[in-house]
Order: structure tokens, then sequence, then C-alpha cells
């Protein structure tokens, strides 16, 4: 099973490692091609999530199942209520009904810093660096545990200096393999969008999470960032995490998704590889609207012509007789 | 014009009364506005819950010094809950609107006419401070370098004073320094990124009001003892407009910058008082620009001017880093 693999938080992205996928395919094989489709090992498993907005409802899920140890995405239409389905389930908003688990243990209603703690980290679609902090702050910040975030203890640096080296070393491994290390020192806020998605990403990777969460992780990002975004993607699948992302960019998608689930208007309306679900009909037409191709028979086309010409034909009389 | 006089009035405002007390009830705010980027507007509510937490116990029930000290500080602790339950759940403008109305319900509850007995309205409370000057290891006498210095009394709240603001600025450093204080400034820069990293942002804030809270109220023990007098109106709303300008004079989320703040904010007033009315006395001014009686309120004029100039040319403060005001702009 994937998350048994050891993790290798130092490894550089190369690419080129592909069990996980492999076995993530594997996994996904026989998972029927539609909305709610069962998979063999889910990590994540919503039922009957809703939330409204007033009289719109943004999200209207009737089961969704996500698999362990693979990457899946989220896609749909602007609107489709994607962000807020991350919203609900991450905690940062509630839903007016419905429940869902994380590793079997329910999370409706549990508040978001417990859905972290838990092990389901989320980043932003407007990345949130904490600008007047370094880089290395925000990096050891994002570590559970630590015994000197309680006030008491706070004052006496004998009780957490220990603990505070060792996560400063994970911090500055994982600033190495995002290519941060540079910028260990710098505010988080000079740094530029592309590295702000990665000193988010690495971040997330502090609270050691089995499930990411990205909600467009490419939004903004340089084109030269984004092969590299995207090889520690493929990384965290690669050190047996799950990750569920949101993302405009079809490309993305193709490439490093085991698994593509489709919104539109909040409700889930198709699933399946990533090939299949493109050429899906209900999610061309999500995209592109219902009649965007629907071809004109030759018989209606001469129609239309013919139409056309009567309308010429009276309108050219119209203005002789106007001149006359 | 006597220039000595008005240096050494300048450098007795400096380590004065006042300076201790904003010092301070600036530490505390600090804490609440600089690191955890909470818009505490009613910080003069801590000073007033402590003093009055003092002086009633002690004048109104005849209790003693060390309850009055008590009470004041449970008070203080008390108020900060009162004001987070309902409003660190919420945006941080709520608290801003929730906490300037919260000082001034303290300060009209400590003036009403139905409290008077316990609260002596608008006269406040007198005789409570004996208890605290009975424990004056001063003798009797006057403390001078030249014509700089002291009485035995201002001698024994000055040294405790500054004793207080010694390890205020020192529990601040210690705290600011470790992961609890990592979490604090975190969360004045986006509290919704400190939740998904799984910390529990409305206890971290709840625990800076308080702790900001009872620093700022020390602010109110010493400033009661010191005057050995209390009125309510002393507590209003332009005493933490004033604590917000020591802390900006000398810069936000810096240790030692409230009380440099404070240190400067009361020379500069104890300055342009003195020169103004100098000035006046000796016939330099002119009656009919300015009269002794107007110099009160001119020379919170400069302090203004003063603050305009500072936030023009020096936006970080006196301790703050230039680098850290420009990614605002981002």
């Amino acid at each position: 099973m994937p998350a048994d693999q050891p993790a290798t938080a130092t490894k550089a992205p190369t690419g080129s490692r592909s069990g996980q996928r492999e076995a993530a395919a594997a996994a996904l094989r026989d998972v029927p091609h539609e909305p709610g489709a069962p998979k063999p090992d889910p990590i994540l498993v919503a039922d009957e999530v809703i939330r409204q907005f007033g009289g719109l409802t943004a999200v209207d899920v009737a089961h969704i199942e996500i698999q362990r140890g693979a990457i899946t995405a989220l896609i749909g239409p602007n609107g489709a209520g994607k962000t807020t389905f991350f919203n609900l389930l991450t905690g940062f908003d509630q839903p007016d009904k419905g429940t869902w688990s994380f590793n079997g243990r329910a999370l409706s209603g549990v508040a978001a810093h417990r859905v972290a703690r838990l092990g389901m980290v989320r980043t932003f679609q407007l990345t949130k660096a904490l600008s007047r902090l370094s880089v290395i702050e925000n990096m050891r910040l994002g570590a559970t545990g630590q015994r000197g975030e309680n006030v008491f203890r706070a004052l006496f640096k004998s009780i957490w200096g220990t603990q505070e080296r060792e996560i400063t070393e994970r911090a500055d491994d994982l600033l190495a393999r995002f290519k941060l290390d540079s910028k260990r020192g710098d505010f988080a806020g000079s740094l530029s969008g592309g590295q702000r998605k990665l000193l988010e990403m690495a971040r997330a990777l502090m609270v050691a999470p089995e499930m990411v969460m990205l909600d467009e992780p490419m939004a903004g990002v340089n084109p030269a960032l984004t092969q590299s975004l995207l090889g520690h993607v493929k990384d965290l699948r690669e050190d047996g995490m799950t990750v569920l992302f949101v993302e405009h960019d079809m490309d993305m998608v193709r490439d490093i998704s085991d698994w593509v689930i489709v919104m539109a208007q909040g409700k889930v309306i198709a699933e399946g590889p990533p090939d299949a679900v493109m050429g899906d009909q209900r999610v061309i037409d999500a995209y592109l609207g219902q009649h965007h191709d629907a071809a004109l028979t030759e018989e209606e086309e001469q129609q239309v012509l013919a139409d056309a010409e009567v309308a010429l034909e009276q309108e050219r009389a119209e203005t002789e007789e106007h001149n006359q | 014009m006597n220039w000595e006089q008005i240096i050494v009035n300048a450098l007795e405002a400096s380590v004065g009364l006042q300076a201790v007390v904003f010092a301070l009830a600036a530490i505390g705010l600090n804490v609440h506005f600089g690191y955890t980027g909470l818009l505490n507007f009613g910080q003069s509510a801590f000073l007033a819950v402590a003093a009055y937490g003092l002086a009633v116990m002690v004048s109104t029930f005849g209790l003693s010094f060390w309850v009055g000290i008590l009470v004041g500080l449970v008070g203080a602790v008390i108020l900060a809950l009162l004001l987070g339950v309902p409003t660190l759940r919420l945006r941080a403008d709520y608290l801003a609107i929730v906490t300037i109305a919260a000082a001034e319900i303290v300060r009209l509850i400590a003036r009403s006419v139905t409290f008077a007995d316990t609260f002596g309205g608008s006269d406040g409370r007198q005789a409570f401070a004996g208890g605290f000057y009975d424990l004056n290891p001063y003798p009797e006498g006057s403390y001078n370098i030249g014509s700089f210095g002291f009485g035995e009394r201002a001698m024994w709240i000055l040294t405790v004073g500054w004793t207080l603001v010694a390890l205020s600025c020192l529990i601040v450093f210690l705290l600011m320094r470790s992961p609890w204080g990592r979490v604090l400034k975190a969360i004045r820069e986006d509290e919704d990124a400190v939740r998904s990293l799984g910390k529990n942002v409305y206890s971290y804030k709840m625990q800076s009001l308080i702790i900001g809270g009872v620093l700022g109220s020390l602010g109110g023990f010493v400033y009661a003892l010191g005057q050995a007098s209390i009125q309510p109106d002393i507590f209003g709303t332009e005493t933490t407009f004033y604590v917000y300008t020591v802390l900006i004079l000398g810069g936000a989320a810096r240790v030692a910058s409230p009380v440099v703040g404070a240190m400067i904010f009361w020379v500069v007033l104890s300055l342009t008082d003195n020169i103004l009315n100098q000035a006046i006395d000796a016939g330099y001014i002119s009656t009919s620009i300015i009269t002794n009686s107007q110099v009160g309120q001119v020379r919170f004029m400069l302090v203004g001017l003063a603050l305009m100039l500072l936030m023009i040319f020096r936006p970080q403060g006196i301790f703050g880093d230039r680098k850290e005001i420009a990614l605002d702009a981002r």
C-alpha cells in the first residue's frame, strides 16, 4: 500500500520515479468512471455535503471518495464550488448539511486547526506567506507539537531549545529540497509569487501531513517554475502522501493526476482518469455550454440562407420605396 | 529664559511617573497590536480596572494593599476574557469597536452617581496608597543631583515602576523569541494560514489579550499609587490614543520601543510646555498669539505635528525596520 512507503524528505525532484504512479494507476484501474465511484482504499469519504449561500447552492456533493496515495485533481468551470468544497472539508467553512470522514474519523464540525493536526493540510488559492516573518520562521511555524508554543514553557529556552534545533534541521532540509535555502533569512514578503507557492507547500509539509490539499498551486506561477512545482507535487505522491488539488491548467492536470473529479454548479458531474474525463461529453458541456459544437445540418443551413435572402430583399424594397 | 529649569524638567519627565505609566501601558498594547495585530482601542480600561480594583478594595472596603493588587490583576484578566470571548472569532475591526466601547463603559460606571458610594463618582478615590508607602525603604528627604531629583515618595514609586518596566520588557523579550511568540506574529500576518498549520488561533489571541492586558494594568497600579488619588476621567479614550502614540513613536513589535517611546513623548510634552510658557513670560511670544493657559493644548498640537513628521520620514518608528514597512506596500 502506498502509505506504507517511508517518507523521503530530502530527495530532489526528479520526475523519473514513477513507482507510486503505477501503483495508483493499478489501484484505480477497475474503478468505474462515474460520479461518486467507490475507491479500493479511500482516505477521504464525503456524503451529502451541502453548502448554501442564501438562495445559491454552492456545493451539493452526494458522494465522493479520494483514493489514498494518489494524486486526484478537482476541476470544473469558475463558480463550480471547488474552493468552497475545499473550505468545507478542511474546516474553514461549515456546511448546512453533510458528513465526511478522513482516515475513518468523522470530521463534520471539527475546527480547522484540528483538521490540520489530524494530517489533512491545505494551501490557499491566494498564497498566504507570512510576509513579515523570515522564510525559516515560516517553516518552523509549521511543525506540530512544539513544546515552546505553550505560554509558560515559552519563557524557558532550555525546555524548547533542543526541539527547536531539530525543527530547524528539518526545515533546512525541506528548504534545500524546494531550492529556497538561499532565501532562508529573507522576509517571506520579499519572495516572488512562485517562490511563495513553493514556501507555502514546503511549510505545509512541516506539519507532516498524510494528505495535502492544494488550491490552485499553479495560479500566478512563472512558467519557468511550473516544471519544478509539478515535480514537487509528484514527489508528494512518491513520499506516500495523498494529494487533492484544484487546478485550471489542463496540461498540468493531464500530466500529474491519477484521477480527475469534475464539479459543475456545486455537483460532481464526472470522474475518471484524465484522458477519459477530458473526452467526456458532460465535462465538455459543463465547460463550453451545451450546444457550442452542435453542427448545422445541410437543410438547416439552406433554410438559414433562404431566410437571410428574404430579409435582404425586403430591406432593399423598403429603401427604394423610401427614396421615391 | 531659564534653560536649566527647562532641561531639568525634561529630564524629570523622561523618568517620571507618567513615563512609567505610559511605558507599561504601551508594553501591554505592544503585545496586542504590535505582535498579535489585535486592534485594542480600550487599553485605558485595563489601567482603570487595576487602579479602581486597588483603590476600591483599600479605601471603600478597608482591605489590605495586597488584596487590592490581587483584585486589580484578576479584574484585568476578567476584562480580557469579557472582551475576547465575543469578538476574537470575528474580524479584527470588531475588536476595535468593542474595546473602545468597553473602555467607555468602565469609565462611565466608575463615575456614575449610582455607584458613587463604591467608586466615588467623578471625584474618584483617595487615601488608599498608605499601605504602599509604609513599605518605602527610602528615608525621608530629597534625592537630588544638582536640581534634578525626587522626594522619597517619588523615589519609591519610581523604583517600583521602573522595576516593573524592566520585568515586563524581560517577559515580552522571552516570550517573543519563543515558538509561542512566533505563533502570535504569524497570526498578525495571516490567521487563516496559522489555522491551516494546526494552531488554535482563538486560544493564542485570548492569551495575548490577557497578557497584554495584565501588563497594561501594571500601569494603572503605578499611576494610582504615584498620584495617591484616581479620578475616572483619567481613563478616557485619549489615554488609549496617547498609548498608541507612544507605541508608534518607538516602533511597534520591538521590545524596548514602548519604553523609549514613552520617555520621548513626555520629554517632548515637557519641553514644549516649558519653552512656550517661558517664551510667553519673557515676551518673546506675544499674548495675542498664545496665552499661558493655551499652552496645554498647543503642546499636543506640536506632538501631533511631530508624529506626522515621523510617519512621513520614519514610518517604522525609532526602532523599526524600514524593510518591514515596505513589505506592506506589496
